[in-house]
């Protein structure tokens, strides 16, 4: 090194405050709020960085740090590798107003050495990079959306028309695993809005068939097929391993079965429903909005609810509606955005017209309300006694 | 007149008509023009003691009935009415 470099050095030191990894773990585990800057470069933190670090590399520090840390009077503890780079940070800190700034002496390696935790941080691989890229654009998204969605385990109940959109766009948005749960076999008459299936795989399960085209679509994806009809009895192996529900069933004994278990087990249920030129969705999460029962405490007698092979639907409908769910189901992934939580969303394909309204949770609801008892409701599902509707509380 | 929109399942009584102008100061009182206009679809929608049933909602503007004062909820020339029993089909 330079002697100039070396003087430099010595005199900077001489003007900030230096810590070691020892007061550093004792400062971060007793005031949170603390924050650990690392300004290494982005190679050097792929490799492991401390725990509750935040990325700025010392190229960018001046220009980032203030959208990164808006208040100057935070605590910030900053390292680099050997404690170097982190002396200039400092500086550099010091002078652009924040009066509470530390260099981490020994820097990372010193903190590894010491026996103190590390992190490897998840990244994508390069084909992720490149296949992902206009999310990674998106800065609702960017690389960590990305990282959530590919963690993400959504289950997709039926591979019908809402099912074979979502199964498509879910899979082409990277969500990790997706389980495709139908027991119903192709058909030539599926064909006409169901798009996820083909000529070629007539007579085969549809979850097979779904499973097939999206192996073809997204290698990333982890697709778990069920080729069994959701029953009370299967219900609990599946649903607790995923994070989120896409309902797309056509029928209500599912629908009280999978909304009285989601309200169980608090995962949220993208619910849609579509008949000739008419669909409906909206979000439901447990306990934070209204449940399917408070909605409807009760299904319609057969006459009033009649499905898609008896009164026939419009192709696209589901598309429309399907993609709309899918919406619902990233954002919730992501946690960004406003849900249709509360809200109802009817479209009328026709008049290509959106009608809103307000939904709202039922205090007597007995999946949700005040008094309900949903572990009872749950053993009335188990024994094949519960009747929809479902029996009143008293 | 205040306009009521009908859900798909009903539209068999109303000839296809999704749309329809009813009289009424109250939301009972358009179900009863309604039903003069289309007989027997009240019967669809209320339960023997007259009561909304479990498995409709009824929408002042965008607001469930239930929510206001049920079926002797006022109801203004400007409202619009939306009926809507659950619906379940996806396939």
């Amino acid at each position: 090194m330079g002697e100039t470099y070396n003087k430099l050095l010595k005199q900077t030191k001489n003007e900030i405050m230096e810590t070691n990894a020892t007061q550093a773990d004792d400062l971060l585990c007793n005031n949170r709020a603390v924050r650990l800057i690392d300004v290494r470069e982005k190679y050097e933190w792929d490799d492991g960085y401390i725990p509750g670090a935040t990325h700025v590399p010392r190229g960018f520090l001046e220009s980032r740090i203030e959208e990164t840390v808006p208040d100057k009077n935070t605590p910030l503890v900053v390292y680099c590798a050997g404690g170097v780079r982190s002396v200039f940070a400092t500086k550099t800190l010091h002078e652009m107003g924040y009066n509470d700034v530390v260099s981490l002496a020994g820097g990372y390696n010193g903190w590894k050495n010491a026996g103190f935790k590390t992190v490897k941080p998840q990244t994508l691989t390069n084909a992720q990079q490149s296949r992902y890229s206009r999310h990674i654009l998106v800065p609702e998204v960017g690389e960590a959306g990305q990282l959530k969605l590919l963690a993400a385990k959504v289950l997709l109940i039926g591979a019908g028309g809402l099912g074979a959109p979502n199964a498509f766009y879910l899979a082409a948005a990277g969500i990790g695993t997706l389980g495709i749960i139908d027991n119903d076999q192709v058909e030539e008459s599926n064909l006409q809005r169901q798009i996820i299936h083909t000529m070629d795989r007539i007579g085969q399960y549809k979850a097979d068939s779904a499973a097939k085209a999206i192996a073809g679509l997204n290698p990333d994806v982890n697709v778990v097929v069920y080729k069994e009809r959701l029953t009370a009895e299967n219900i609990e192996r599946i649903l607790p391993e995923y994070d989120l529900v896409v309902d797309g069933t056509d029928n209500f004994e599912t629908r009280y079965l999978v909304n009285d278990f989601a309200v169980k087990y608090r995962k949220p249920v993208i619910h849609a429903s579509i008949l000739s030129f008419d669909g409906q969705l909206t979000t439901l999460l447990p306990y934070d909005g209204p449940c399917y029962r408070c909605i409807y405490s009760d299904p319609p007698p057969a006459a009033m609810a009649p499905n898609c092979s008896e009164a026939g639907v419009l192709g696209v409908l589901p598309g429309v509606i399907g993609l709309l769910q899918a919406n619902e189901a990233i954002k919730q992934v992501l946690g960004i955005g406003n849900s249709l939580a509360g809200r109802f969303l009817l479209f009328d394909a026709l008049e290509a017209e959106f009608t809103e309204l307000k939904l709202r949770r039922d205090p007597h609801c007995v999946a949700c309300g005040e008094h309900a008892d949903i572990d009872d409701l749950i053993e009335q599902h188990k024994r094949g006694d519960v009747l929809i509707p479902a029996c009143r509380i008293a | 007149m205040s306009t009521v929109k009908l859900p798909p399942v009903l539209r068999k009584l109303s000839g296809g008509v999704k749309e329809v102008k009813a009289e009424g100061q109250t939301i009972g009182e358009v179900l009863d023009a309604l039903d003069r206009q289309y007989p027997s679809i009240k019967t669809q929608l209320l339960t023997e003691d007259g009561q909304i049933a479990r498995f409709v909602n009824i929408y002042l503007n965008d607001e469930d009935v239930r929510y206001l004062q049920g079926l002797v909820t006022p109801v203004a020339t400007s409202d619009t009415i939306v009926i809507l029993p659950a619906m379940s089909g996806g396939k």
